[in-house]
C-alpha cells in the first residue's frame, strides 16, 4: 500500500487534488481511498488530504500518519505544520516553492548537520499555474500541476490517467489544466 | 453487469437510493449529511431520476412530509443526521406506530453540545426505542446494498428501517464499489403497492387514537413484527447475496482468530475496517482475537449473538455512542443478550471514540494487548 499526504490552505485545492489522485488510481484498476481532515474548510486555514492506494479493498479509516509521499502545496505550512511528521525514510516530500530543495532542511534540532533520510524535492507550481492562467498571483490554481508532478517523482500514477479523471472535478478551463499537469510532469525531479 | 465506480459514502447512499426509484424526496441539509440530499437533487435535476424533491423547512418536516407521501402510497426517502435526527425524534415514533415503510439513512454525528461535527452514533443509538429497524454500514458498498435490502425488508414489514453511515468517515471518504444496475435492484426490488392508502375515492381514517386496551394490544403486536423481522431480514440477505453475490448478515465475522481464541472485539459501523487492520497485527503477533460486527441494532439479533460469542472468555466492545451514568450503548445491549448464557464472558466496555475522536488500529491493538487492566464491570475510558 502507498500512502500520501496533501497539506495545503483551505481554498488551494488539496482536498480536490487528492480526489483527482483516487479517481486516476481507479482509472489503472487499483484500489483507491481519498479523504480530508475533516471540518476546516476555512479558506486559508491548514488542511490535510489523504490517500491510499492499494491492489486490494483498503480497510484502514484512520488518518495516514507514515505517508510514503507528502506533498506541500503551500511552502510557508512548513513553519507551523510538522509536515514532515512519520514521512517514510525512502519517502519523498514535494513542496511546491521556487527555492532549490538544499534550502529545505528537516534535521532535528538536536542534530542540525543530519541530512534527513527521506528526499526533498522543490518545484514552482506556482509559475506553472500562472503560465497556463490558473488563478491569480495571489491564488494561483495548483491542483492540476501538482498532482503532474507527484505522478514524476513517485511514479504512483500516469499523467494520463490523471488527465482523464479532471473533468469531474474541475469545471473550468480544462484544456489549461491538462496543459499545466504536463508541464509540471515534465519539469519535475530535473 | 455491474460497473465500478469510485465515490464518496454520500455518493454512494444516493446512489443506491436512485437505484430504488423512491417516487418523494424530502430534503433537509446538514453535515454531514448534505452531500446525500445535494447529490439525489443533480439526480432529480438532470432527469436520471423521477422523483418529486422536496425541499422543506426543518428536519421534522422532513420526516413528516415523506410520513404524508408514504400514507399515499408513494416509495419516499430523507436523509439527516445528529441534531436532525434528534429533531425528527417525535415522528419517529409516530411513523413506526403508523405502520408505514421508510428508508431513512443517518450520516452518524455527534449532538452538542459542545458543538460537534465529528462522527459518533450517539445520535441513532438515542432513536433506539422509537420502533425503526437500524442497520449499520462498515463500507460505501454496504451501505449503498443496504439501502436496497432495507427498502425491501420495508415494505414487506411495513416498519421503517434507519440506515447508518458514520458521518465523514463513510460520508466524505472516497473509495471504489460496484453499482448494480437499475435491472438487477428491479428484479430484486419491485415497486412499492400500499396495502392501505390515502385515497378520496376509497375514504380511510389514518392517524387514529387507542384507548388502552387497543394500544396495548397494537404495541405487543409491534413488538412481536419486530422479533419476527429477524427472519425476513436473513431472508431478505440470502435473497440479496444470490442475485447481487454479496454476502451480509445481522452479526458478521470479520477476522477469525486461532481455534483456541477466547477474546472477541465487537463493533459496528466504519471503525470495523479500521478494527479488521488491528486483528491482523495483534494476530501477527501472537495474540489471536475474533472480531465481529453487529450490523442490526434494531430489532436486536439475540440469538446470532449468542451463537457468535458463546465460546468465548471475554467479549470487548468498542463503542461509539455513551449512555452517561452507564456507559457504551452498544455493550448494553451485548451484556443483555449474554445474560441468557449459563457462563457469560466478561464484557468489557470500552469507550473508544466520541465526537470524531480518531481510532488507529494501534488504539484497538492497545486495549486488547492491554484486557486483564480493563475494569469488567465500568466503561473503560481511554
Amino acid at each position: 500500500m502507498q500512502e500520501i499526504r496533501f497539506h495545503g490552505r483551505g481554498g488551494q485545492g488539496a482536498v480536490i487534488a487528492s480526489k483527482i489522485l483516487a479517481k486516476a488510481l481507479f482509472f489503472e484498476d487499483r484500489y483507491a481511498q481519498a479523504f480530508p481532515t475533516f471540518g476546516a474548510e476555512r479558506r486559508g486555514a491548514p488542511v490535510a488530504a489523504f490517500v491510499r492506494a492499494d491492489d486490494s479493498f483498503i480497510n484502514i479509516r484512520s488518518r495516514v500518519i507514515t505517508p510514503d509521499f507528502v506533498v506541500v502545496m503551500a511552502a510557508r505550512l512548513i513553519e507551523s505544520v510538522p509536515v514532515t511528521g512519520g514521512l517514510k525514510s525512502d519517502g519523498i516530500i514535494l513542496i511546491n516553492s521556487d527555492l532549490p530543495a538544499t534550502e529545505f532542511n528537516f534535521a532535528g534540532d538536536d542534530q542540525p548537520q543530519t541530512k534527513p533520510p527521506f528526499q526533498v524535492i522543490t518545484i514552482n507550481l506556482n509559475r506553472i499555474a500562472l503560465e497556463f492562467g490558473l488563478g491569480t498571483e495571489m491564488m494561483p490554481l495548483i491542483n492540476a500541476p501538482v498532482l503532474g508532478a507527484l505522478a514524476k517523482v513517485s511514479g504512483l500514477v500516469k499523467p494520463e490517467s490523471l488527465v482523464r479523471a479532471l473533468p469531474d472535478f474541475i469545471p473550468a478551463r480544462l484544456e489549461d489544466n491538462e496543459k499545466a499537469l504536463y508541464a509540471a510532469y515534465e519539469k519535475a525531479g530535473n | 453487469m455491474e460497473k465500478p465506480a469510485i465515490l464518496l459514502g454520500s455518493e454512494a447512499v444516493a446512489h443506491g437510493v436512485k437505484l430504488c426509484r423512491p417516487q418523494v424526496i424530502s430534503a433537509y441539509p446538514i453535515t454531514p449529511q448534505t452531500h446525500i440530499i445535494e447529490t439525489l437533487s443533480e439526480m432529480v435535476d438532470s432527469g436520471e431520476l423521477k422523483s418529486q424533491y422536496i425541499k422543506v423547512e426543518s428536519e421534522m418536516s422532513a420526516i413528516a412530509a415523506v410520513l404524508g407521501s408514504v400514507s399515499a402510497g408513494s416509495r419516499s426517502f430523507t436523509a439527516s443526521s445528529s441534531q436532525g435526527l434528534a429533531m425528527m425524534h417525535e415522528i419517529l415514533h409516530w411513523y413506526a406506530g403508523a405502520r408505514l415503510p421508510l428508508v431513512l439513512v443517518n450520516a452518524n454525528r455527534a449532538l452538542g453540545g459542545p458543538w460537534n461535527i465529528w462522527s459518533d452514533q450517539s445520535d441513532s443509538f438515542s432513536q433506539r426505542d422509537t420502533g425503526w429497524l437500524q442497520i449499520y454500514c462498515e463500507t460505501s458498498q454496504e451501505a449503498l446494498d443496504t439501502i436496497i435490502m432495507a427498502y425491501k425488508a420495508s415494505e414487506q414489514l411495513m416498519l421503517p428501517i434507519m440506515v447508518m453511515i458514520d458521518g465523514f468517515i463513510l460520508s466524505h471518504t472516497m473509495e471504489r464499489l460496484m453499482i448494480p444496475t437499475p435491472k438487477m435492484v428491479d428484479d430484486f426490488l419491485p415497486p412499492y403497492k400500499a396495502p392501505y392508502q390515502l385515497d378520496p375515492e376509497n375514504p380511510l381514517t389514518f392517524g387514529a387514537g387507542a384507548h388502552p386496551d387497543l394500544f396495548y394490544e397494537l404495541k405487543k403486536a409491534y413488538s412481536e413484527t419486530m422479533t419476527e423481522a429477524l427472519t425476513l431480514i436473513d431472508q431478505c440477505q440470502a435473497e440479496f447475496a444470490q442475485k447481487f453475490n454479496r454476502h451480509y448478515d445481522v452479526i458478521m465475522h470479520c477476522q477469525e482468530g486461532d481455534k483456541d481464541s477466547d477474546t472477541a472485539v465487537i463493533c459496528c459501523g466504519a471503525m470495523t475496517g479500521t478494527a479488521r487492520v488491528a486483528s491482523e497485527m495483534l494476530n501477527e503477533n501472537g495474540t489471536s482475537v475474533d472480531l465481529f460486527k453487529l450490523r442490526l441494532l434494531r430489532p436486536f439479533p439475540k440469538t446470532a449473538l449468542i451463537t457468535a460469542l458463546k465460546n468465548k472468555k471475554r467479549v470487548i466492545v468498542l463503542n461509539r455512542a455513551c449512555s452517561y451514568g452507564v456507559g457504551g450503548t452498544l455493550s448494553q445491549e451485548i451484556r443483555t443478550a449474554l445474560y441468557d448464557l449459563p457462563e457469560h464472558p466478561i464484557v468489557n466496555d470500552v469507550m473508544i471514540s466520541l465526537g470524531g475522536k480518531e481510532v488507529f488500529p494501534e488504539t484497538i491493538v492497545k486495549i486488547v494487548n492491554d484486557r486483564e487492566q480493563l475494569s469488567a464491570t465500568e466503561p473503560n475510558w481511554l
